[in-house]
């Protein structure tokens, strides 16, 4: 699948894409889904709440393991895709955009500078297999 | 009724192959279909005013009671529960099929990584079943069970000596719950010291699973250590974040992935330098009996599975028993009662003490542990008495002449001589687009129970294989042939894995579905009908 081109990605699979207006979408790739396998659950640990940079907010569960979600950047989570209560498939089907996880108001817009471009997410992907 | 509910016409390789026509098959004579019973839920066997049998009425020489008045309106129900109505046959086929649907260790083989799924020598079962044992009740008192008390103080000896450490209590039903009752023991100590701020465990990546859960359970917080190139643990990555805020640390020991970590003392040192405790999951203890101690190499406190290590029932034939041996500086603080001796006039006495152990982190269990599981571990320790280390031996090296021979087509996830198990990678038929669950689906079809897998972690598709001491060259062969057929046929016929099982009593099931929308109880699914 293509990598989204104006999207940023963490080293923990998780893509940022930036809304303009302080906030960025977040979600996990379209390699971490296809690593996962089917999503049968995914979970925040609180409603709401302040992250810091590589905090772990939540777990996504496959059939094969539970993983962590890590925050690619520093925040506030300001909302949680709640059509994943019913359709977790949404993260299998559609990563980049109807699978979106959270919505994140950045306290620091500048660590989106630290992430990977796609190009450089795919040399990332490309070294690592 | 649908398949199976009679004759099915079956022959040995037609469900090997999947009805691929030119599938490169030739079935052994391993392949038994046999017969097989459909059987519903027994709600759905339920017929209106059936009986299994009925009490004599009219006859009795007692008054009648009305249950509404005596129970008050609280406990009485107004309708009666809708509970099957079935015939006494009804109800033993309908067990004796379910049962027969069952893989068992007296079945076949059954390598389940990280679960030392052994042959239980049906000794044990009879020793268990002896009146003095098997009869008796909980709240008999001390002089009427001397005999049951003699035989826990004498396991409980056995274990200390195993462990290498001092002190046991057999009360932990499993071994998640000695994790429990160990970590109770480590966090006692520490506020007995007045030493209030240690709130952390540092568990590695390479340890088992309930681990980090345990900690978490008790109050700690987790702090995750990654293994290194070798899979093993460095003295290091200790030392880097261990600090006054650190309780303890967890380990397994030989680690999940089947590999002793040979910096044990030095990681144990580190530990304790920073006033910490080690905790050692006893899991894979079948790779180290007689060998090692791990009050030797530096732990304080461990549990052991003794339906894992000591041949008692497993899984869903349990329940088990995770007996915690501790060392001096803990054993004030180990769940009480403590089973005592002492000499009386006529021998040696034994009691339970519940009040000698004020600083003690109170009962973990009900009762005094699961005592007939703990009957058959001691008959399985004396049957081999000194030959324990002969265990180990043999177990290792099953794990290695498997890991010989399935090296040359399967990858080691960590290359170089294993323990009791060993794990294997995805890297060789990943490119084939099968996966690791294709393959444990395929091993069904040839009769085999599949290996742990997906786990541990920190492996790529992770086929994780303990074939225990118990089973013969000839089992263990077998199995490496059906191995080396299966990744010949995911590089030539992928299709058979993707289908498999096709032999069995189900075909593949749908985990997703399950897991994604569960139907757990019979008014769910009335109603999703």
């Amino acid at each position: 699948m293509d990598i989204p081109e104006n999207y940023r990605f963490s080293d923990d699979h998780e893509w940022t894409d930036d809304q303009g207006d302080g906030t960025v979408v977040v979600g996990i790739s379209h390699h971490a889904q296809d690593a996962l396998g089917d999503i049968v659950f995914v979970e925040l640990h609180g409603e709401e709440g302040v992250l810091e940079q590589g905090d772990d907010f939540g777990v996504v569960e496959s059939v094969k393991t539970v993983s962590d979600l890590f925050a690619p950047v520093s925040g506030e989570v300001v909302a949680f895709n709640e059509a994943l209560e019913d359709e977790p498939e949404l993260v299998n089907e559609d990563p980049y955009d109807r699978g979106w996880i959270v919505k994140i108001k950045m306290s620091d817009p500048s660590q989106l500078e630290e992430l990977m471009d796609a190009e450089e997410y795919e040399a990332f992907l490309t070294e690592g297999a | 009724m649908g398949k199976g509910s009679g004759q099915r016409e079956v022959k040995p390789g037609d469900s090997l192959r999947a009805g691929i026509e030119g599938a490169p098959i030739e079935p052994g004579d391993r392949m038994s279909p046999g017969i097989q019973f459909e059987e519903p839920l027994i709600f759905e066997r339920s017929r209106t005013g059936r009986r299994g049998f009925v009490l004599g009425q009219g006859d009795w020489d007692v008054d009648d009671v009305d249950p509404a008045a005596e129970l008050g309106g609280g406990l009485f129900r107004d309708e009666p529960a809708e509970l099957p109505e079935v015939s006494e046959p009804e109800v033993v086929r309908h067990f004796t099929r379910l049962s027969q649907w069952n893989y068992s260790i007296d079945a076949g083989f059954y390598p389940l990584g990280s679960c030392t799924m052994k042959y239980n020598p049906k000794i044990n079962e009879a020793t268990a079943r002896m009146a003095g044992f098997a009869q008796l009740h909980p709240y008999m008192p001390d002089q009427w069970c001397q005999g049951a008390l003699e035989l826990l103080w004498r396991l409980e000896r056995i274990l200390c000596e195993v462990a290498g450490l001092p002190a046991c209590s057999l009360q932990p039903a499993a071994g998640a719950q000695g994790e429990l009752a160990g970590l109770m023991c480590i966090r006692a100590y520490h506020q007995s010291r007045g030493d209030t701020q240690r709130t952390r465990i540092i568990v590695p990546d390479s340890a088992h699973g309930t681990n980090p859960a345990s900690a978490a359970f008790n109050g700690f917080s987790v702090v995750e250590v990654a293994s290194n190139a070798d899979g093993t643990l460095d003295p290091a990555a200790v030392e880097a974040v261990m600090d006054e805020t650190v309780a303890g640390l967890m380990i397994t020991n030989p680690n999940t992935l089947g590999i002793f970590e040979k910096e044990i003392e030095a990681i144990c040192e580190v530990v304790h330098r920073g006033g910490g405790k080690v905790y050692m999951d006893g899991a894979n203890m079948n790779a180290i009996l007689g060998k090692a101690r791990p009050g030797d190499f530096g732990i304080d406190v461990m549990h052991f599975n003794v339906h894992k290590t000591f041949s008692t029932p497993h899984g869903g034939g349990g329940p088990g028993g995770g007996p915690i041996c501790v060392s001096d500086d803990l054993e004030p603080f180990l769940p009480v009662p403590r089973i005592e001796r002492s000499e009386g006039e006529d021998g040696p006495v034994y009691r339970r003490d519940f009040d000698g152990h004020p600083q003690s982190v109170g009962k973990v269990k009900a009762f005094w542990g699961n005592f007939l599981v703990y009957v058959r571990a001691y008959t399985y320790l004396r049957e081999y008495g000194s030959d324990l280390p002969g265990i180990s031996e043999r177990a290792v090296l099953n794990a290695n002449y498997m890991r010989a021979r399935l090296s040359d087509t399967y990858n080691v996830a960590y290359p170089g001589r294993c323990m009791h198990e060993v794990v294997f990678d995805d890297s060789s038929f990943r490119d084939f687009g099968v996966s690791t669950m294709d393959v444990a689906k395929r091993l069904i079809d040839f009769g085999f129970h599949p290996p742990t897998i997906y786990f541990p972690l920190n492996v790529d598709g992770a086929l994780m294989v303990e074939p225990t001491e118990t089973e013969s060259l000839r089992a263990i062969d077998e199995f490496v042939e059906a191995m080396e057929t299966i990744h010949a046929e995911a590089e030539h016929s992928p299709q058979l894995l993707e289908a498999a099982p096709q032999n069995a009593f189900r075909n593949r099931l749908d985990e997703t579905t399950a897991a994604r929308r569960p139907i757990l109880t019979y008014r769910q699914l009335r109603e999703e009908r």
